[in-house]
C-alpha cells in the first residue's frame, strides 16, 4: 500500500468537509474491495476518510411499506435482520451470499453500490427493486445512480447515506458465482412490483448492472417461468473474458432469470 | 508379552493422532515468517512486466536516495561478487547425443528478462513498504522483445529465441523405449486408437508462501538461511557448490515449519539465494516473503504438456503397442529439476498397470517465454496416467467393451513385471484393487443411478482410473546413469539419551506429511518405548549431516527405511552391551517388547536400563564396545516402489449451467504397508482434490503476449470445500518387496489418479471425448450446446 | 502514525501505527501473534480469519486503526493458556490439518460459524460456509468432519457433560 493519512470524522458534514477538502480523498467503508485494491497499489489515495464511526449509518428499518437501510449496515447485518427477511426476504438472501461470512461481517450495503463493481450483488437489488439511494445532498432512483462500470452519479463530495428499498409483492436472486473469485458472474433480480415487474442483471452486462426489458416485459404479463422459457438475452453488450464467453453469460442471465423467479413464486 | 510395556507402544499401523498438532492449532508453530532477526532489513523484487526485453539501462538512483533504503542490487553486483547461475541438476541427453541446452539463469537478470516476473533488481529496505515504495522509483529502459509464451508455438520457424544456445527454443529432443518394435506392432493391429491430449499447466500454490531469511555472521565468516524449503541440504549443496554463496561449512540451511510444498519448495530459486547473498554485502539479515500474486509470477508451475499418442490393439482389445509424441513446456529457465520431469517421470511411467509389449515416446522440451516448469505433485506421473487411462477408456469405449473389463484383459498379472520402458514393477495387485473399487462406489448400481438423474435433467458418468505410480526415486546408481546429479538415499540418525528416550535425526523434511508421528510411531514400535519418548529433528542442516528431503513420496520408503537400518545398528550395539550386563552371550539376548531378555530364562534388562548403562560405560569392556548408544545409517533402495489403484469418479452435469458437481469419488489404492491410515487417508484426500482442481477448475493462463492472466485468486480457481464431496476411501495391500517396512508411498497417488478419472466420468456423461482439462462450466456447456446444434441438424 | 487502543486475547493494547498497517501486519509484526497468517492478497484464502468484536474478519482486509477501541481474538486467545478450544480438540482428533497454515483461519471461522449458526452442523452447511477459506492440503474432507465434530462439542450440553 501506498501511505496515506487517515481520517475518521465523527459527524456527517464533517466527513463531507473532508472530502470537499482533502487532496485526493477516498471513502473507507467496510473496506472489503478499496483495501485488496489498495494492497495491489492500484489506487493512490491521499487520505481514507473512514465512515464507521459516524452515528446512525447503520440502521435498519422499515419506512412505509418499504425499508430504509443506512450506507454501514454490514451484509451480514442486512442478511440476519428479522426486519429484512419480512419484508424484504429476498435482499435477506442476496445479502447472505455476498463474499464469504467474513467478508460479510464487514462489506457495507454503501461501500458495495459507491463502488458498483459490475460484479457486485447489491447494484441488483437497488435496481431491481427501484430503490432510491440517498445522499448527504440528495435522493437518487436507482435507475439514475448506477452509470457505467465502476461509475455512480455520485459527486465528489457526496455520500451515501443509506438505500429505501420498497417492498416487492414478490422477489427473488439468484446468482452464478465465479468460480474464482466467487463475485457474481450472473446474478438476476426479479422483483413483482405495485407497477410493474423489474429484472436487474448484475455480472454479465459490459456497461454493469442493467435492466433486462424483454424479460419484464414479458413477465408483467405473466409472472410465470414459461413466460421467459423462449426468451434469450442478446449477448451484443455481455462480458466476454476467461471465465466465460458472452454467449455462456447470456445463457447464465437467462438461467438465473429463472431461478430468482422461481425463488420469487415460492 | 508385558502387558505394562505393550500398552506403552504405538504400534506400526495404528491411526494414533498427531505429535505436531499441538502447535498448529494454537497459533505456535514457526513458519519461516515467522522469525526475525535482530536488525533485518526487508527485501522487495522489482519484476520485469514484460515477457521478453532487453534491458537497456537501469536507472536506480532516485530509489535509492527514498526513504529506509539500505540497498539496491542488480545483476550487475552478483556478477561483480561472481555468484554463480542457479542450475538444473538432471542431465538430459538428446537422441542425436547432445546434452540439454541449459540458458544461463542469474538470479538477476543480467541484460534480458525472460517472462513476466523474472528478477531486475532487489530493493532492501528497513520495511517492506518503503521498499516497494523504491522499487516504483527505479527506472527502468527496456527494449520490449517478441515473446513466445503458447507451447504449441515455441519451435515454429521464425518463433522468438529465448537462449542463444537454444536453437528452436528446444532444450532436448529425447526418446524412450524400441521405436522399431512399436512400428512393428501398429502394423500387426486390427485398432489403432489416436488421442491428442494438453495437460493444462498449474499452480502449485501451497497456502504458505516462500519466504527467506539470509543472516551473515561476519564474526564466523559464516551465512545462515531460512527458508521454506523441502529439502534443506540440497539448497545448501546447490548455493554452496553450484551458486558459490559459500562453503558447506559456512552455510546452514534451516527449513523449519513449512506450510505445503507440492514439489514447489524443492527448488533453489532466485529469492533465496540473494537474500543468503545480500545479507552480507548490505551487512545486515535480509528477509524476504512471497505474496500471492509473486508466487503466480514465480513459483515453478507444473505438468504443461501437448501430446499426440496412439494406441495398437489386437482383434480382441489386447494392448499391443503404445506410441507417444509429446512436446513439453520448461518455462524460460531449467528449474532445478525441471528436465527429468517430461523423461524419467513420465515415460517411464507409460505402461500404467497394462501389459503393453512395445512402447515408443518422444518429448521435446522447449523454452516458452513462462514461469519455469518443474515438479508439482505426481511431477511427470499424473501427465502418464492422465494420457494412459483416456487413451485405454477411449479404447474400451470404441470397441464397445466395459471400461473394467478392457482394463482387467490388460492388467500385468504376474510380478516381476518388465516394462519396455525401464520400469521392474516388483509387486501389485491391480484387479484386486478394481474389485474393491468398483464395489465401493457401486458400479453396478449407475445405470439406475444415471436413469433417475436424466429424470431430474441432469447428465451423469462415472469414470475409471487405474493408476500406477513409481516413488521412492532409486537407486541411486540407476538416476546417475539416467543423468541425475544427485543420489535418492536418505540418511537417518538414532540417538537414544542416557535416560532412554530417543531423538531421531531425519534428511527427511516435513511440510504436513506427519513425519513427528509416522517416524515416532516406527521408533515407539521397534524399541518397544512410548511414542512421547521419541521426537524427531528434521530441516537444519547444521543438526540433520546431509539428507535429499522429502518429494516424490519418498519419505516413508526412504526415510523410514535408513531410521529401520540406524535401529538395526542401535539394537545390535544395545544387545552386546545387555549381554555384558546380564552376563551372557551376545547371542542368547533377544529384544522384544521393549526388554533385552536371555533366551530360555527369566531374567531381562529394560531398554532405559540398557541405554543408561550405555554412557555409564561401567558394565562392559570399552576397548571392545565404544561408550554410548547412537547409530547412523544411509539406505539407498533397491528399486523404485510401485503403488497403484484404483480411483472412481462420479458426476452429475447442469446442462443449463454446463456445472460439473462431483456426486461419489472412491479410492481405493495398495501403498503396501501402512504406518498410520489416518495420515495416508489424510494424504489421498489431498491428492484427489488437486486432482479433481486440474479436472475441473486449474489452469494457469498466459495471454499471447506472455502476460499472466490468472495471477490471483481472483482468477485462478482454488477447489473450495464446496466443490469436493466426502470420499469413499479404501486400501488393498502387497508389500513391498523392495524395502524392509514393505512401504510403497502415498503422498501423490490423488493427484496422479484424479484427472482421468473425473474426465472419464465427464466424457461418458457428455458422450463426447473432446474434453479438454480445466473442464469449466463454461467449457462443458459450450460442448453441450455444439453437441445439441449437431443433434438438431441431424433431425 | 496514529494512535489505537484495541483488546487483543482480553489484554488491552495502545500503540501508534502506520495508517496503512494492516490489522493482520499488527498482530504479527507489533504484538509478534504469529498464529494468524497470511495466505494471499486478494481476501480469499482466509488464513487471517481473527475474530473482531466477537464476528470472523479478514485481517488482511482491514487496517488496524479500524479495528481501534475493538475486541480481537486470535488463534492463540482462543481458549485459556494450556487448555484447547473444543474446535481445536476436534481438529486435532479428526486430522483436520496437514501442514497446519490455513488451521488457525479455519478454526477461527468454524467458531465463528457455530456461533452464527448453531452447534448442529451438516456436511452442505460447512462447506457452504467454509468458502472464504483455502486448504491445500486436506481436500476439505477432514476439515469438514473436525468442524462438525467440534461444533456439536461446543453444545453446552455437551460442554456440561465434560
Amino acid at each position: 500500500m501506498y501511505a496515506f493519512d487517515y481520517q475518521r470524522p465523527s459527524a456527517l458534514d464533517e466527513a463531507v468537509a473532508l472530502l470537499r477538502d482533502l487532496d485526493e480523498p477516498k471513502v473507507l467503508a467496510g473496506g472489503q474491495t478499496l483495501l485488496p485494491t489498495l494492497k495491489q497499489r492500484l489506487a493512490q489515495p491521499g487520505s481514507l476518510v473512514d465512515l464507521s464511526r459516524i452515528p446512525g449509518l447503520s440502521g435498519i428499518e422499515r419506512r412505509g411499506e418499504g425499508l430504509f437501510i443506512g450506507a454501514m449496515a454490514r451484509h451480514a447485518q442486512v442478511a440476519t435482520s428479522p426486519l429484512v427477511q419480512e419484508v424484504i426476504p429476498a435482499l435477506a438472501e442476496l445479502a447472505g451470499m455476498i463474499g464469504d461470512p467474513a467478508v460479510r461481517n464487514r462489506g457495507t450495503l454503501g461501500g458495495s453500490i459507491a463502488n458498483n463493481d459490475p460484479t457486485a450483488d447489491y447494484p441488483a437489488a437497488c435496481l431491481g427493486l427501484g430503490a432510491s439511494i440517498v445522499t448527504n445532498a440528495r435522493t437518487l432512483v436507482a435507475d439514475d445512480f448506477f452509470t457505467g462500470l465502476f461509475e455512480t452519479a455520485l459527486g465528489e463530495d457526496e455520500l451515501v447515506v443509506g438505500v429505501e428499498f420498497p417492498a416487492p409483492a414478490r422477489a427473488g436472486y439468484a446468482k452464478f458465482r465465479n468460480p474464482a473469485s466467487r463475485y457474481a458472474m450472473a446474478g438476476a433480480f426479479v422483483a413483482q412490483m405495485a407497477d410493474g415487474v423489474r429484472v436487474a442483471i448484475t455480472g454479465a452486462g459490459q456497461g454493469g448492472v442493467f435492466r433486462w426489458a424483454e424479460a419484464e416485459e414479458a413477465l408483467h404479463a405473466d409472472f410465470r417461468p414459461e413466460s421467459i422459457a423462449e426468451l434469450t438475452l442478446d449477448a451484443s453488450d455481455i462480458m466476454s473474458d476467461l471465465h466465460g464467453s458472452a454467449d455462456y453469460r447470456a445463457q447464465l442471465v437467462k438461467v438465473m432469470t429463472l431461478r430468482a423467479l422461481v425463488a420469487a413464486l415460492r | 508379552m508385558n502387558a505394562n510395556t505393550a500398552s506403552n507402544v504405538t504400534p506400526i499401523g495404528a491411526a494414533v493422532r498427531r505429535k505436531e498438532d499441538h502447535r498448529f492449532i494454537t497459533g505456535k508453530g514457526r513458519y519461516t515468517d515467522d522469525l526475525h532477526r535482530p536488525g533485518e532489513a526487508q527485501a522487495y523484487f522489482l519484476r520485469s512486466p514484460h515477457a521478453h526485453a532487453r534491458i537497456r539501462s537501469l536507472d536506480t538512483a532516485e530509489a535509492a536516495a527514498m526513504p529506509g533504503v539500505v540497498a539496491i542490487l542488480t545483476g550487475a553486483e552478483l556478477a561483480e561478487d561472481k555468484v554463480g547461475d542457479l542450475i538444473c541438476g538432471w542431465m538430459i541427453h538428446s537422441v542425436d547425443g547432445s546434452p540439454m541446452r541449459m540458458g544461463s539463469h542469474p538470479a538477476l537478470a543480467k541484460d534480458t528478462v525472460r517472462y513476466v516476473g523474472d528478477h531486475v533488481a532487489v530493493v532492501i529496505a528497513e520495511t517492506l513498504n518503503q521498499a516497494k515504495d523504491a522499487a516504483a522509483a527505479i527506472a527502468v529502459d527496456y527494449e520490449v522483445l517478441p515473446a513466445v509464451s503458447d507451447l504449441a508455438q515455441a519451435q515454429a520457424e521464425g518463433a522468438p529465441q529465448l537462449h542463444e544456445v537454444a536453437p528452436r527454443n528446444v532444450v532436448f529432443a529425447w526418446e524412450l523405449g524400441d521405436k522399431d518394435a512399436t512400428d512393428t506392432a501398429f502394423a500387426n493391429a486390427a485398432h489403432v486408437i489416436p488421442i491428442d491430449v494438453v495437460n493444462n499447466r498449474l499452480a502449485p500454490n501451497p497456502i504458505e508462501p516462500r519466504a527467506a531469511i539470509g543472516d551473515y555472521d561476519s564474526g564466523d565468516d559464516a551465512f545462515t538461511l531460512w527458508t521454506t524449503s523441502q529439502n534443506p541440504h540440497l539448497a545448501r549443496l546447490v548455493l554452496s557448490a553450484f551458486v558459490g554463496i559459500a562453503p558447506e561449512n559456512k552455510l546452514r540451511v534451516i527449513a523449519p515449519d513449512v506450510g505445503g510444498g507440492f514439489g514447489s519448495k524443492i527448488f533453489i530459486y532466485a529469492e533465496e539465494t540473494v537474500c543468503a547473498w545480500a545479507s552480507k554485502r548490505v551487512g545486515r539479515p535480509v528477509k524476504w516473503t512471497c505474496d500471492r500474486s509473486e508466487a503466480f509470477l514465480c513459483d515453478a508451475h507444473g505438468r504443461d504438456h501437448i501430446t499426440h499418442a496412439e494406441l495398437a490393439l489386437d482383434p480382441a482389445g489386447r494392448i499391443l503397442g503404445f506410441r507417444v509424441k509429446t512436446t513439453a513446456n520448461m518455462g524460460a529457465y531449467l528449474s532445478t529439476f525441471a528436465s527429468s520431469i517430461p523423461t524419467y517421470l513420465y515415460a517411464t511411467l507409460l505402461s500404467g498397470q497394462y501389459d503393453i509389449p512395445a512402447i515408443h515416446c518422444h518429448v521435446d522440451a522447449v523454452y516458452t517465454n513462462t514461469a519455469p516448469v518443474d515438479a508439482y505433485r505426481g511431477a511427470g506421473r499424473p501427465e502418464a496416467t492422465f494420457l494412459v487411462e483416456r487413451i485405454v477408456e477411449i479404447a474400451a469405449r470404441t470397441l464397445k467393451m466395459d471400461s473394467a473389463a478392457f482394463r482387467r484383459l490388460n492388467f500385468v498379472t504376474s510380478f516381476p513385471h518388465q516394462t519396455p520402458v525401464i520400469m521392474n514393477y516388483d509387486a501389485g495387485d491391480y484387479a484386486a484393487s478394481l474389485d474393491k473399487a468398483l464395489e465401493l462406489a457401486d458400479y453396478a448400481g449407475f445405470p439406475a443411478r444415471k436413469t433417475e438423474a436424466e429424470r431430474r435433467g441432469k447428465l451423469r458418468g462415472i469414470g475409471l482410473s487405474n493408476y500406477i505410480e513409481a516413488c521412492g526415486i532409486a537407486p541411486s546408481a540407476a538416476v546417475g546413469s539416467l543423468g541425475a546429479g544427485v543420489g535418492l538415499w536418505e540418511s537417518a540418525e538414532v540417538r537414544v539419551n542416557p535416560t532412554g528416550n530417543v531423538e531421531v535425526l531425519t534428511g527427511s523434511h516435513s511440510h504436513g506429511q506427519g513425519h513427528e508421528t509416522t517416524f515416532a510411531q516406527l521408533v515407539s514400535s521397534r524399541l518397544g518405548i512410548p511414542m512421547d519418548q521419541v521426537s524427531i529433528v528434521h530441516g537444519d542442516t547444521d543438526k540433520v549431516q546431509f539428507g535429499m528431503g522429502t518429494y516424490g513420496s519418498r519419505s516413508g520408503a526412504v526415510g523410514m527405511s535408513a531410521i529401520v537400518k540406524a535401529l538395526d545398528k542401535v539394537e545390535a550395539k544395545a544387545k552386546k552391551i545387555a549381554a555384558h550386563m546380564l552376563e551372557a552371550a551376545e547371542g542368547d539376548i533377544e529384544f522384544k517388547d521393549g526388554r533385552f531378555s536371555v533366551a530360555g530364562t527369566d531374567r531381562w534388562l529394560g531398554f532405559a536400563e540398557v541405554a543408561l548403562n550405555a554412557y555409564v560405560a561401567h558394565k562392559f569392556p570399552t576397548s571392545e564396545i565404544e561408550p554410548g548408544l547412537k547409530e547412523g545409517a544411509f539406505y539407498d533402495p533397491t528399486n523404485f516402489t510401485f503403488p497403484a489403484g484404483c480411483h472412481v469418479c462420479e458426476v452429475e452435469i447442469d446442462p443449463d449451467t454446463g456445472v460439473t458437481q462431483i456426486v461419489n469419488f472412491t479410492a481405493v489404492d495398495d501403498f503396501g504397508v501402512v504406518i498410520n491410515p489416518m495420515i495416508v487417508e489424510g494424504q489421498v484426500h489431498g491428492g484427489i482434490a488437486q486432482g479433481v482442481g486440474q479436472a475441473l477448475m486449474e489452469s494457469v493462463h498466459y495471454d499471447a503476449d506472455g502476460q499472466l492472466v490468472t495471477g490471483s485468486f481472483m482468477d485462478y480457481t482454488m477447489p473450495r470445500a464446496e466443490n469436493l464431496p466426502s470420499f469413499r476411501i479404501g486400501l488393498t495391500q502387497t508389500r513391498c518387496p523392495s524395502n524392509p517396512l514393505g512401504i510403497k508411498g502415498c503422498g501423490e497417488a490423488g493427484a496422479i489418479a484424479a484427472p482421468p478419472a473425473v474426465i472419464n466420468a465427464i466424457t461418458m456423461a457428455l458422450g463426447t471425448e473432446d474434453v479438454s482439462m480445466p473442464a469449466t462450466p463454461a467449457k462443458v456447456w459450450q460442448i453441450i450446446q455444439a453437441w445439441r446444434a449437431v443433434a438438431q441438424a441431424a433431425e | 502514525m496514529t494512535s489505537i487502543s484495541m483488546t487483543v486475547n482480553g489484554r488491552p493494547i495502545s500503540a501508534e501505527v502506520e495508517p496503512r498497517t494492516l490489522l493482520v501486519e499488527f498482530l504479527r509484526e507489533n504484538l509478534h501473534l504469529t498464529g494468524t497468517h497470511v495466505g494471499c492478497d486478494t481476501s480469499q484464502c482466509g488464513a487471517c480469519v481473527v475474530h473482531l468484536d466477537g464476528a470472523a474478519v479478514k485481517s488482511c482486509t482491514m487496517l488496524a486503526v479500524q479495528a481501534d477501541g475493538g475486541a480481537v481474538t486470535t488463534i492463540e486467545g482462543l481458549a485459556p493458556a494450556g487448555r484447547l478450544h473444543p474446535m481445536q480438540e476436534a481438529f486435532r482428533e479428526h486430522h483436520g490439518l496437514q501442514c497446519g497454515f490455513c488451521t488457525p483461519g479455519m478454526i477461527m471461522t468454524a467458531v465463528d460459524m457455530v456461533a452464527r449458526l448453531g452447534t448442529e452442523l451438516d456436511e452442505t452447511t460447512i462447506r457452504e460456509n467454509l468458502d472464504g477459506n483455502l486448504c491445500r492440503c486436506t481436500g476439505y474432507h477432514n476439515i469438514v468432519k473436525a468442524v462438525a465434530a467440534g461444533a456439536h462439542a461446543m453444545n453446552p450440553a455437551a460442554l456440561a457433560a465434560e
